[in-house]
């Protein structure tokens, strides 16, 4: 199934997260990824949310979101006129053995070792997702104990704004 | 001038044009009814029997009349018994406003007496909800709650008001009638490709639904069939937006829908769909809906537009509005092999009626018919859900817009009653309720409402001692397994009920005595009851199967 992103502006008021996410549960909608947060408006959260779904769910994702009376702004973040990031933190199981391998594959993957202990190192990875995905692959067989991403914040390039986007 | 909360609420609503609200006192609110108290000249108040059905009074008051409906109940278990009402007016897009109380902010959150959190109960069923935690945000938050309840697709909000925010005290200068947000103008573009189709077509039919209604397009939409030669069809939501003695109007699309309807629109080359949302009881299965016919969709919600039904051309905006603009660009035309097909279907339908309906017995259409005859255009013909509202809904000869009141997304059995009160009150007009003994089984107690305030309602009882729409499934689709569909063990007097509240009642059980027992309840200018006695076996037909199609179509008994 294919996966889009969704960026919108709502305002800062407790239950809006509520609202936009309860949504998504009653139409039916699976949400892979959601994350929130400030923005350079006091009033105004950021929500980016990763959907699974194909064109008739992404269409009524968009419009389904415009009708929420807190949401004031949306748009889908087309993977080719966006930048985006998502950070994990990952802890591998640490042995003498596989501590070289995890070292390189931490610096070829452009990465931090940010803790470490005799039996285990936490690893911060911040990309895109398929990065991180593919560094997922490259030390899941060290043994991953346990992980945390945050799901992605996505940007339109250049000067393109959310703000351009009146509502269709 | 300084004002408590409660009187805030109060002089904010009387300022945002209304006149009566519904609903029933509790610990929570007591504030509020001690302002509704001072205002009484001004506001007045209808005390129900239970809070759902002053929240479907509000509802058919604002169905009646366009206007926002108003319910007050308390909190925790008042405010939850709301929530039926609001869904229903959800599923249907009615204005209303919905105000609860609840515990004070001390206590929210503490599991405290009569305590709900019925914002976050009902966030998937209104357009939204408020909690004012703020005395300060309370008149500018009623401004909005109306506002967005009469904005673009119309739909119930609720503002849930803490007990010290209505003692509290706060400045209030007065309030304005805030008027609805105007509608996204339909661009010029999608007009141009709108009548371009249209004159392509060689057979239009006009697919209305309860947005034609709510935008008051009746006009504009006969003088568009007038215009292209073609005939119109309706939802159970669109019901009387179009006469149903029009001569184009053939009649209920849908599971239940009249023959040449379903059939007319199934043969079109060309769909207008005039605030219609293609649910799947008007559509049947959506897989094999309209496939050889291209679909205009006029609606003002945006995300109705290829939600259900993939369609050609999506016109977004006020459908009144947009018809217009596109009238004006149409010629008048002829299309006498269309306009004979559909009579031929007319005639079809008439012959397969006569088969399904015997002269000699008290039917449910000789009961609706005989009914008609005592309704003038402008009466509100409000119904419960079930066998008899389809029955309603086929037969009647609605006239007027928005006289036909009835659940039709939620389906909420229980609903009548209530309505019935809220377009009684709206319209000043005698109301005809249909109900059934299943459904005013859920409602009767709001006879005492009825009664204490002689209003002029007929509920007429169509008593078939069964729950006949799921006993029609059980019959046609489940092997006659009669699960818990028979009422005979009940031995419901329904006019000793009504006697019993002070309403009087009389039965009819045959056909040769119901003219002269029609006439002398008829003759009751008060409330009254009527009950009908129906055969159980009775079916709604025709029908489409669930997921059918409309080669699947059910016309008579013998084919079920």
């Amino acid at each position: 199934m294919e996966r889009f992103e969704i960026a919108c502006l709502v305002e800062n008021h407790s239950g809006v997260l509520t609202r936009v996410s309860s949504m998504f549960t009653r139409r039916g909608f699976n949400i892979n990824s959601l994350t929130v947060g400030e923005t350079e408006h006091p009033g105004y959260s950021r929500i980016t949310i990763s959907v699974n779904g194909d064109e008739a769910i992404r269409s009524q994702c968009i419009k389904q979101l415009r009708k929420l009376y807190n949401v004031k702004l949306v748009k889908e973040m087309v993977p080719s006129e966006r930048v985006s990031r998502e950070l994990a933190l990952i802890k591998l199981k640490n042995t003498p053995e596989t501590r070289p391998e995890i070292v390189s594959a931490v610096d070829i993957f452009r990465c931090k070792i940010i803790d470490f202990s005799p039996n285990t190192l936490c690893v911060e990875i911040t990309g895109d997702s398929e990065k991180i995905d593919a560094f997922i692959t490259v030390v899941k067989p060290y043994g991953i104990l346990e992980m945390c991403r945050t799901g992605i914040v996505a940007l339109q390039r250049g000067c393109h704004y959310l703000s351009d986007d009146e509502p269709q | 001038m300084l004002m408590t909360g409660a009187d805030i609420v109060v002089e904010t609503l009387i300022a945002q044009g209304t006149k009566i609200v519904f609903g029933y006192p509790g610990g929570q609110v007591i504030d509020l009814y001690d302002a509704l108290y001072k205002a009484q000249d001004r506001l007045t108040h209808i005390l129900s029997s239970h809070e759902q059905h002053a929240c479907h009074a509000a509802d058919g008051y604002a169905r009646a009349t366009g206007q926002t409906g108003v319910v007050i109940a308390t909190s925790g278990p008042g405010a939850t018994n709301l929530v039926t009402g609001i869904a229903t007016a959800y599923l249907d897009s009615v204005p209303l406003v919905a105000i609860t109380g609840n515990v004070s902010n001390a206590l929210i959150g503490r599991d405290s007496f009569q305590e709900c959190d019925i914002t976050g109960i009902t966030l998937p069923i209104t357009k939204h909800n408020f909690f004012v935690k703020n005395i300060e945000d309370l008149q500018d938050t009623i401004e909005k709650a109306f506002e967005i309840a009469k904005s673009g697709r119309p739909g119930p909000v609720l503002i849930d008001i803490p007990k010290d925010v209505q003692n509290g005290k706060w400045e209030f200068n007065g309030s304005k009638m805030v008027q609805p947000a105007r509608d996204r103008l339909v661009s010029a573009a999608k007009i141009d490709k709108a009548i371009e189709m249209i004159k392509e077509a060689k057979k239009p039919f006009i697919y209305i639904g309860g947005g034609a209604n709510a935008a008051n397009a009746t006009n504009e939409i006969i003088a568009m069939a007038d215009l292209i030669d073609a005939p119109i069809g309706s939802t159970l939501m669109g019901l009387s937006t179009v006469p149903s003695t029009h001569p184009r109007f053939l009649g209920m699309q849908g599971m239940h829908g009249h023959f040449a309807s379903s059939r007319g629109m199934a043969d079109s080359d060309l769909i207008i769909a005039v605030g219609a949302r293609f649910s799947d009881r008007a559509t049947g299965n959506v897989a094999k809906f309209a496939k050889k016919t291209k679909i205009i969709h006029l609606d003002v919600d945006s995300a109705e537009m290829n939600k259900n039904v993939q369609v050609d051309l999506t016109v977004c905006g006020d459908v009144k509005e947009a018809l217009t603009r596109i009238n004006a660009h149409l010629e008048p035309v002829q299309k006498e092999a269309w306009m004979n097909h559909i009579a031929d279907l007319r005639a079809k339908e008439e012959a397969l009626f006569e088969k399904a309906n015997p002269k000699n017995l008290l039917t449910p259409f000789a009961l609706v018919t005989e009914v008609s005859k005592f309704a003038d255009p402008s009466t509100p013909i409000v119904t419960d859900v079930g066998q008899h509202q389809m029955w309603a809904a086929q037969y009647f000869p609605f006239q007027e817009p928005r006289t036909f009141i009835t659940s039709g997304g939620l389906g909420t059995m229980g609903f009548g009653l209530g309505a019935a009160v809220g377009a009684a009150f709206a319209t000043g007009k005698r109301t005809i309720l249909f109900t059934g003994d299943g459904s005013f089984g859920m409602n009767l107690n709001e006879l005492a409402t009825v009664f204490a305030h002689q209003i002029p309602v007929v509920i007429v009882v169509m008593n078939n001692k069964v729950l006949g729409m799921v006993r029609q499934w059980q019959n046609l689709f489940y092997n006659q397994h009669f699960s818990n569909t028979n009422l005979d063990e009940r031995q419901t007097d329904f006019v000793k009920i009504a006697e019993a509240f002070g309403v009087p009642g009389y039965h009819i059980r045959s056909l040769e005595e119901m003219p002269a027992v029609m006439a002398q309840a008829m003759a009751v200018s008060g409330p009254v009851l009527i009950e009908a006695a129906i055969d159980r076996d009775e079916f709604v037909l025709p029908m489409l199967p669930p997921g059918g199609s409309m080669d699947q179509i059910i016309t008579t008994k013998g084919e079920a």
